[in-house]
């Protein structure tokens, strides 16, 4: 079975209901969706600021969702990231799975999820509200942990 | 070659990319990263902590032995925060 891949990497915002209908289809009984929303730090963050390496973001994102598709029967695997300056409550990341039965959509969300972390060239740096350009935002051993229980690696 | 950085390593080194010519002996990733370390302070400020760096050879993850001939794009960059 060939699943449909869709990954793109936009600035602009995404419509979840939208791209959940997008992957409606007679055999598909199991859509899982997954929504990474900007934090405001307890109102400490104005904004993330996400910066990428074009090509590469969209390349191996891609690497990631053959992976999964490989490993569970998903019909369809929708990827999108956004980058650019996002505010406390947008839209950061969205993974959408299809599948015949809700098992594959879940893991497949799952796993994309752990190593979109890892390996996707994504870095986030840290705007406050006093107007302060804060940090980079540090990866975590926690993220690293969950992507090698996966044993992809 | 080209090089180009990302997120805090771009800012240490001041740069988003630049073109440079590895003298001879200069091999692998991890041969490279140690020559750019000794082109002045900023390179040194940027790489200090190797382990902290993560490497990509014509946008594919790569290691620090991994073979550099024929390559056209390195990039250097911070464990990845994305998602």
């Amino acid at each position: 079975m060939t699943a449909t891949l869709d990954i793109r990497i936009q600035a602009a915002d995404f419509d979840i209901a939208a791209e959940v209908d997008r992957l409606r289809g007679a055999g598909t009984g199991a859509i899982v969706t997954f929504s990474g929303i900007c934090r405001d730090e307890d109102g400490r963050l104005a904004a993330l600021e996400l910066e990428h390496y074009p090509g590469m973001a969209e390349a191996e994102i891609a690497r990631i969702a053959e992976d999964a598709a490989a490993r569970w029967p998903v019909t369809a695997i929708t990827v999108i990231h956004r980058h650019g300056r996002i505010a406390p409550g947008e839209n950061i990341v969205l993974v959408v799975t299809a599948s015949s039965h809700r098992q594959a959509a879940f893991a497949a969300a799952d796993f994309l999820m752990d190593f979109l972390k890892t390996r996707a060239p994504f870095w986030k740096k840290e705007h406050e509200r006093d107007g302060k350009s804060g940090d980079w935002v540090a990866a975590t051993d926690t993220d690293d942990e969950a992507a090698t229980r996966w044993g992809r690696e | 070659m080209k090089l180009v950085y990302f997120a805090w390593v771009r800012e240490r080194i001041g740069l988003t990319e630049e073109e440079i010519d590895p003298p001879g002996g200069v091999s692998t990733a991890g041969d490279l990263l140690d020559w750019l370390r000794g082109r002045g302070p900023e390179y040194e400020h940027a790489l200090a902590e190797p382990r902290a760096i993560r490497i990509a050879l014509d946008k594919v993850h790569a290691s620090r032995t991994a073979p550099i001939a024929g390559v056209r794009e390195m990039a250097l960059f911070p464990p990845m925060t994305g998602g």
